[in-house]
This record gives structure tokens, C-alpha cells and sequence, in this order.
């Protein structure tokens, strides 16, 4: 029995963590993000939770404050954006390196710079390599349900990972919108107790955590975290499913928006895909034969699925609310483009767009002259041009 | 192998192979095994050696905290016992800081 | 309790040799002495910074700590032991928990003074019930002795070296001690391993003991940096202390106590004589170097003596 609300983006993330009661946030303010570390200091200055609340003197400090905590025993949580993330950017490596399940709420704003406080990937794809489990959410109800499954899914004894859930900052974090909670009990049965076999205050079992790692040993170490990527995504569909009998609302890697018989298909992260399936609907009833798929696993890539997924359109483009400069394309793209064709896929023609950088609106109009443009690839067999900017005054 | 005078958790020392497998590595280079440095020998790091000359030391153990090498150890009575040379690395300061002159300071011989 | 050392020789010994700290290294030598300071009944957790005693003490496989160790980045030992703590806060309301646990995080100046002044200041203001141990050597030693905050003017370090043109550093140290003093913490302390260590102990033993915030500053001469003769160690804290370059005094609740004034003050010459690092300032022409140092030594020795109401 569901309980319904209205809430923005900010506010779910910082309801969903009064829900998991951790045992310490250790956070920063940084814009879009501050409501969540605003909004949580008041569940606990009003005593609602058991939570002690580090605020700590950067995001430096936040994450190593998270990570003693993970280590020495406890749930730690933080919630950042963009430059924060960046000041975070070693101990996140580290994190996930000393596999603590941490988590963290990335209310995505562009990295700096220029300075810009709205809405891009380009923090979380900055740390995209760190180890860390990225999830995407295309609104709050997204945003909290990711949240509410991301203890179960990094503090999995065959994961043990840090886990990252992304949300559009301004676009959805500070959007009133519907959402339907969860109810406490239930939150607290299906998130369930942190017991980690090893932790620093375990006075029967003193541990040593952080070594210097040379070459003797440190190899085995990284291709253990590899694999523990790996296992992540089996675990991310088995929480998944646990959630969906909780709930009802089914999460899969990804999700496939009228793509049965689509010819073309856009691939969007995040908020953008909202407005991207109202261009869908718009253009199905047109008679055209489009479709969308928006990633919510980004780290660990599902590379088979997607591919399989991908395969049987003639065009695709993916598109990326940030760019590598790389000259050649945005990371999505990049891992899109690599997966089709370590796949043998070879098919579709797959072209990018690097839109909404520093919070450039995106319109729907934008979004249909990406599927005009799809569907004329897929009737010439021509691609004009692979890597493009959407959207910027030329 | 354990800490020679007190071993809190009376456990066995235990270490990680140089040859272990990923699949048997501790998880994220956390060791479960507090203390275990002292399996690892570094009284091969010497080129001088401290002797303690029993008939000298007044026990007055101005030496067992100087040393950075937990080398001198003191037995439940307060009484320091020999060099642990398997870990004493001969930097001298004990040699040094004995007022009885109880402690040689010689050259290593292998 | 009146320090004894032959009891304190009985409690156990929570930092095991089979590290690979160079021969005669100052820094494990404190460390002993502090953890000695716990009560045996208590478990610790502890912190260091990266830098010469984090990476000697905890080479994988090894570890020489008895108790809980973790080690996180340079600059954030501060932090991360803050982490924990706030972590054993919330455990131990839940009932998770039995007995005491204390927190201590060490660093060297480089990880404290510099890179991890931030770190170190937040956790100190926030409160946290922790120590923070400044191992203050004078230089970054592990990265290869190159130039902090904290290295003494004049001194030659591999990136303020004594050249042709500039000889040595050209900046007197930073202060951390007041710094962190200036936090108004309910105890702050310059120390030093002499003589028997009581000072050391003592002090280690308050900052651990006292609820809230702590911030021990101890000398800790380096072989390699310093250049001086490996088995002096003790000498070289005795003269640091005897000419006042090293001051030991306690700030409890912003009271300052001076715990050694020298009875016979001996010329700061005497402690940069036996150093290598301070060659050069022996050369002719250079005497301006150590009346410098010893005007600013006894500058900042007057000045304390005032905070203390000695003066």
C-alpha cells in the first residue's frame, strides 16, 4: 500500500536516506545537491533519525569521512554534485578500491569550467572509471527507488561496492513532482542491517585497511574489483526483482520505450529521456517507427544487452549530456559504439549528439530533428556526420 | 609465531602468500591479520649489532622505548629480555642511550 | 599516577617491529610510546596519512599495528578518522558495541602542516572525540625530503636546497601548534621523545584521555633528512628541547602550561651543529643564518613564555 506524495528530486533522495537511517552522512553543500544534506540535518536535529551527521569542510573531506565510517563498521552516505564530486575524485577510487558500499546521491551539474550550476553528466562520467556502480534516474520516483535498492546492491557479499545514483540537477532535483514512497517498515525490512565480516571496530578481529600494494599483489587486487563489477549486474537485476514484489515498479538494466518495431532509436540518459519518449509517442502517431532506450546501469556497462538490444535498428543515436573531447565522441557513445561492436554487431548505424552541456535546454523540437535525421539514415544508408552538437547556436 | 611477550588475541600470525590467486587475495588489500609484520624478518638489514652486556644492565630500561624496532622487549616482571635480532635493524640509539654502558654496539658478522 | 616507566614498560606492545621504517627513524619510536598510552582494555583505531610511517607500517601483507588501521590518502587522516568515530557514535547508541575505542591519527608534517591542514582543522572544530599526532620530521622524507611548512629555515631540503645563490629554505616555519591552539581544543601539546619518555607519555595519555579533540605536535628527527649520526636520536631531541627550538608545553582549555624551561638555554647552534642539513650555515659568512634563527628561537620562546605567564 503505497503512500502518495509530492516531492522534488532533492527532497525523495533525502526522504529515501531518513527511510535507511545510515549511520553517518558526511556531506557538503554544493549546488544542486545542498537540499539533500539541508533537508537530512533537519531529520536529524528533529531526531527522526539515528544518523550522526559529520558536516564536514569539503567533498574531500566527505568521502574519506565515508570511508572511515564504511570502514570502521558503519552505513555512510553523501550526496554531492559535479566540482564536489571532482574534489572527491581519489577517494573514490579508493572507495572502490577498498570495496566499501558506500553510497551517494549525484544531483549531476557540469563540471567547472566555466562555472555553471545546472545540469550536465559531466561529473558522474568523470568518474566513470573509478570502480563505482552508476545508476541513472529519469525523475524522482527513479531517483528513490534507485536509492532505496543501492545498499542491497553494493553491500552484496559478491559486489561490495560503492554506489552512485544519479538525477538531473534543477530539472528533476528541484521538480515537484508525484511519487508514491514506500512505506518505513517496509523500507527497513527490504534494506535490511550493514553486517560486514570485517570492519575496523571489531575488537576481537583488528583489521588493517589501505595498504601501500606493490606490484606482488596489487594486479590480483584490481582484477578481484574487476570482477566484482562484474557480479554487479546479476545483483542489480536480483534487488531489482526483489523490489518489483515490493512495489510493483519493474527495473531492468535499461528501459525500452516502444522500440518492438521500431526502425530507429534514440539511447538518453536521465530527464532528457522524458522528453524524448513524449517525442516518441508524438511521432508513433505520425506512423513513424521510433523508439528510445534509457540506460539506468551505466557502470557495470551491460555490454551484451545493449547490444542485443541495439541490434535490430537500422539507426541509432546516442545521445550525450556530455562530451569526452575526444574528438570524436561522448562517453555514452563511446560505450555504446564499443559494446555494439565487440558484439559483432555491425547493423545499425550509430551516430552521436552532444547536447545540453551547462544546462542547455533541450526541446522537443531538438529531439525530433534527431529522429528525422535517424530516419533518413535509415532510408539513404548515408550518415552525414557521426559526432554532433545539438541544440548550440552555430 | 606470536608477539613474544603479549598476544592480545592469542592468535596465530598468519600472512598472505606471494603466489596467492586473485580469487584467494583478501578482499580490497584489507589484512585481517593485525601485527603480522613481524613475521617479516629485518635483522638482515644490519651492518652493526647491539649486545647486551646481562652483567652490566641495571635494568633501569631507559633503553626498551628507543628502540624503532620493538627489538627490546620487557617480560611480565618489567625486565628486559635479549635483542630480537630477527627485527633489530642496529641504528645504535640504545648502544647510545644506556647510562651503564651495558650495551655493545659491533659490527655484524655474517 | 605519577608516570613510571618500569610500569608503563609492562603494558603491551601495540606496534610490532618487522616494519621497514629506515634504521633509527624518530617516528616509531613515538609511535610506541603513544599507543603505550592506551589502557590495555582499550581497542584503538588508527589513522595515518600517507607518508614515510603509513607506507613502512602497512606493506601489504603486513601490517605493524595491533589494533585497527587504515589508511586512506595524504591529506585526510583527520577526516577519515573523523568518519570512524562517527561511525563508533552511531554503533555504539545502537548498542552494536562493547568497550572503549580510541581514535588516533597520525601524520607528518607533510600530511598535516600542508596538504592535510584542512582536513586536520575541520575534524579538530567539529569535535570529534579523536588525537591527532603531527610526526614533525621538517620535510616531505618520504617523497624524498623535499620542503614543507614545517622545515626550519635555512634548512637544505631537496626543493629548497643550499645553493650558490639561495641557501636553504627562506621561510621560517609555520606554527601548527598555535594553529591548532587558536582551535581551541580542550588539549593541544608540543612534545618530544627524551629522556625517559615521560613527557611524551604523559601527554599522549591526556590528549587520548580528554573528551573531544586532541592535537599532540612531536619531534621526530630523521636520519636521512636531518643527516645526522643514526645512533643519536635522543641527543638530537635533547638539544631541540634544550635550546628552546622545540618547546614542550601543554595548552589545556587555553591555558598554557610550559612543562621544561632549561635551566642553562644552550645557543641553537648546538642542535643544527650535528645536522648535515644545516651545513652550510657553518661556512664563513654565514654566521647572519644562525644569529637569524636564534633571534627568531628566542623571539617565539619569549612569546610563549608571555602566553604562559612566565614571562
Amino acid at each position: 500500500m503505497a503512500i502518495r506524495e509530492r516531492m522534488s528530486g532533492n527532497e525523495a533522495i533525502a526522504f529515501a536516506m531518513k527511510q535507511i537511517n545510515p549511520d553517518v552522512v558526511a556531506a557538503f553543500p554544493i549546488t544542486p545537491s545542498t537540499e539533500v544534506p539541508q533537508y537530512f540535518s533537519t531529520f536529524v536535529a528533529d531526531g527522526v533519525v539515528d544518523t550522526e551527521f559529520v558536516a564536514v569542510e569539503s567533498e574531500h573531506s566527505a568521502m574519506s569521512a565515508c570511508i572511515g565510517a564504511e570502514a570502521a563498521g558503519g552505513r555512510a552516505m553523501t550526496a554531492t554534485s559535479a566540482n564536489g564530486l571532482a574534489l572527491m575524485w581519489e577517494t573514490l577510487y579508493i572507495a572502490a578500491a577498498c570495496r566499501l558500499p558506500i553510497v551517494l546521491a549525484c544531483v549531476n551539474r557540469t563540471m567547472s569550467g566555466p562555472l555553471n550550476i545546472h545540469n550536465d553528466h559531466s561529473d558522474a562520467m568523470g568518474a566513470r572509471d573509478s570502480g563505482w556502480i552508476q545508476l541513472y534516474s529519469e525523475n524522482n520516483q527513479e531517483a528513490y527507488d534507485n536509492l532505496l535498492m543501492a545498499h542491497r546492491i553494493g553491500e552484496h557479499p559478491d559486489v561490495l561496492l560503492p554506489v552512485m545514483v544519479c538525477q538531473d540537477g534543477f530539472i528533476t532535483s528541484h521538480a515537484i513532482e508525484n511519487i508514491e514512497l514506500v512505506e518505513d517498515d517496509k523500507v527497513k525490512a527490504f534494506v535490511g542491517e550493514y553486517k560486514p565480516d570485517y570492519y575496523l571496530l571489531n575488537r576481537d578481529n583488528p583489521i588493517a585497511v589501505g595498504p601501500l600494494d606493490n606490484f606482488t599483489h596489487c594486479f590480483e587486487h584490481k582484477r578481484q574489483q574487476a570482477e566484482a563489477m562484474r557480479n554487479a549486474k546479476r545483483v542489480i537485476l536480483e534487488v531489482s526483482e526483489e523490489f518489483a514484489k515490493l512495489t510493483g515498479r519493474k527495473y531492468g538494466l535499461f528501459e525500452e520505450y516502444k522500440t518492438d518495431d521500431a526502425e530507429v532509436a534514440v539511447v538518453v540518459l536521465n530527464s532528457t529521456a522524458g522528453t524524448a519518449k513524449y517525442v516518441v509517442d508524438h511521432l508513433r502517431a505520425q506512423g513513424k517507427k521510433v523508439g528510445l532506450i534509457k540506460p539506468r546501469v551505466y557502470r557495470p556497462f551491460p555490454v551484451d544487452e545493449i547490444a542485443q538490444a541495439l541490434s535490430r535498428f537500422k539507426a541509432i543515436a546516442v545521445m550525450d549530456k556530455a562530451d569526452s573531447f575526444n574528438a570524436a565522441g561522448g562517453p555514452l557513445f563511446t560505450d555504446v559504439t564499443s559494446a555494439l561492436f565487440a558484439k559483432g554487431v555491425f547493423g545499425p548505424k550509430v551516430i552521436n549528439y552532444i547536447y545540453g552541456l551547462g544546462g542547455r535546454d533541450v526541446k522537443a523540437d531538438d529531439i525530433e530533428l534527431v529522429f528525422n535525421e535517424l530516419l533518413n539514415i535509415a532510408n539513404t544508408g548515408k550518415v552525414n556526420s557521426v559526432y554532433n552538437y545539438l541544440g548550440v547556436r552555430e | 609465531m606470536s608477539c613474544k611477550i603479549c598476544n592480545r588475541n592469542n592468535k596465530e600470525l598468519k600472512t598472505v602468500d606471494p603466489d596467492v590467486s586473485w580469487k584467494e587475495i583478501t578482499r580490497g588489500g584489507t589484512i585481517p591479520y593485525a601485527g603480522n609484520a613481524e613475521l617479516f624478518k629485518t635483522g638482515d638489514w644490519r651492518s652493526m649489532k647491539p649486545v647486551w652486556l646481562q652483567e652490566k644492565c641495571k635494568q633501569c630500561l631507559l633503553c626498551y622505548p628507543v628502540c624503532p624496532d620493538t627489538s627490546i622487549l620487557v617480560n611480565e616482571e618489567g625486565k628486559r629480555v635479549d635483542f630480537d635480532y630477527d627485527h633489530c635493524k642496529g641504528c645504535g640509539i640504545c648502544a647510545k642511550v644506556c647510562p651503564f654502558k651495558a650495551i655493545d654496539f659491533v659490527e655484524e658478522v655474517k | 599516577m605519577a608516570y613510571n616507566l618500569k610500569e608503563v614498560a609492562k603494558k603491551p606492545e601495540r606496534f610490532t617491529g618487522g616494519h621497514r621504517m629506515c634504521a633509527g627513524c624518530g617516528a616509531p619510536v613515538i609511535v610506541r610510546q603513544i599507543l603505550r598510552a592506551l589502557k590495555p582494555e582499550d581497542h584503538a583505531v588508527i589513522g595515518a596519512a600517507t607518508g614515510c610511517l603509513e607506507v613502512s607500517t602497512f606493506l601489504y601483507p603486513y601490517t605493524s599495528w595491533k589494533d585497527s588501521f587504515i589508511h586512506n590518502a595524504f591529506e585526510n587522516a583527520g577526516a577519515t578518522i573523523a568518519g570512524a568515530e562517527a561511525a563508533y557514535v552511531a554503533l555504539k547508541k545502537k548498542g552494536k558495541l562493547e568497550g572503549e575505542t580510541k581514535f588516533i591519527a597520525f601524520g607528518g608534517d607533510g600530511g598535516t602542516y600542508d596538504i592535510g591542514i584542512q582536513s586536520l582543522s575541520g575534524a579538530m572544530e567539529r569535535g570529534h572525540d579523536m588525537v591527532y599526532v603531527c610526526y614533525d620530521n621538517g620535510a616531505y622524507m618520504n617523497t624524498g625530503i623535499q620542503r614543507s611548512s614545517a622545515t626550519p629555515k635555512y634548512a637544505d631540503t631537496t626543493t629548497s636546497p643550499a645553493g650558490k645563490k639561495i641557501p636553504g629554505k627562506q621561510q621560517w616555519r609555520k606554527d601548527l601548534t598555535e594553529i591548532m591552539a587558536n582551535h581551541h581544543l580542550p588539549y593541544v601539546a608540543q612534545t618530544a621523545a627524551i629522556g625517559n619518555m615521560k613527557d611524551l607519555y604523559e601527554k599522549a595519555e591526556k590528549a587520548i584521555y580528554t573528551k573531544g579533540p586532541a592535537f599532540l605536535n612531536v619531534l621526530a628527527p630523521c636520519p636521512r633528512g636531518w643527516r645526522y649520526n643514526t645512533p643519536d636520536l635522543m641527543e638530537i631531541n635533547k638539544l631541540a628541547v634544550e635550546t628552546c627550538f622545540w618547546p614542550l608545553y601543554e595548552v589545556i582549555d587555553g591555558k598554557y602550561i610550559i612543562n621544561y624551561k632549561p635551566k642553562n638555554k644552550l645557543p641553537v647552534k648546538e642542535f643544527l651543529k650535528p645536522q648535515g642539513r644545516f651545513k652550510h650555515l657553518f661556512k664563513a659568512g654565514n654566521e647572519y643564518m644562525i644569529e637569524e634563527i636564534q633571534a627568531e628561537v628566542d623571539k617565539r620562546w619569549e612569546t610563549l613564555l608571555k602566553l604562559a605567564g612566565e614571562a
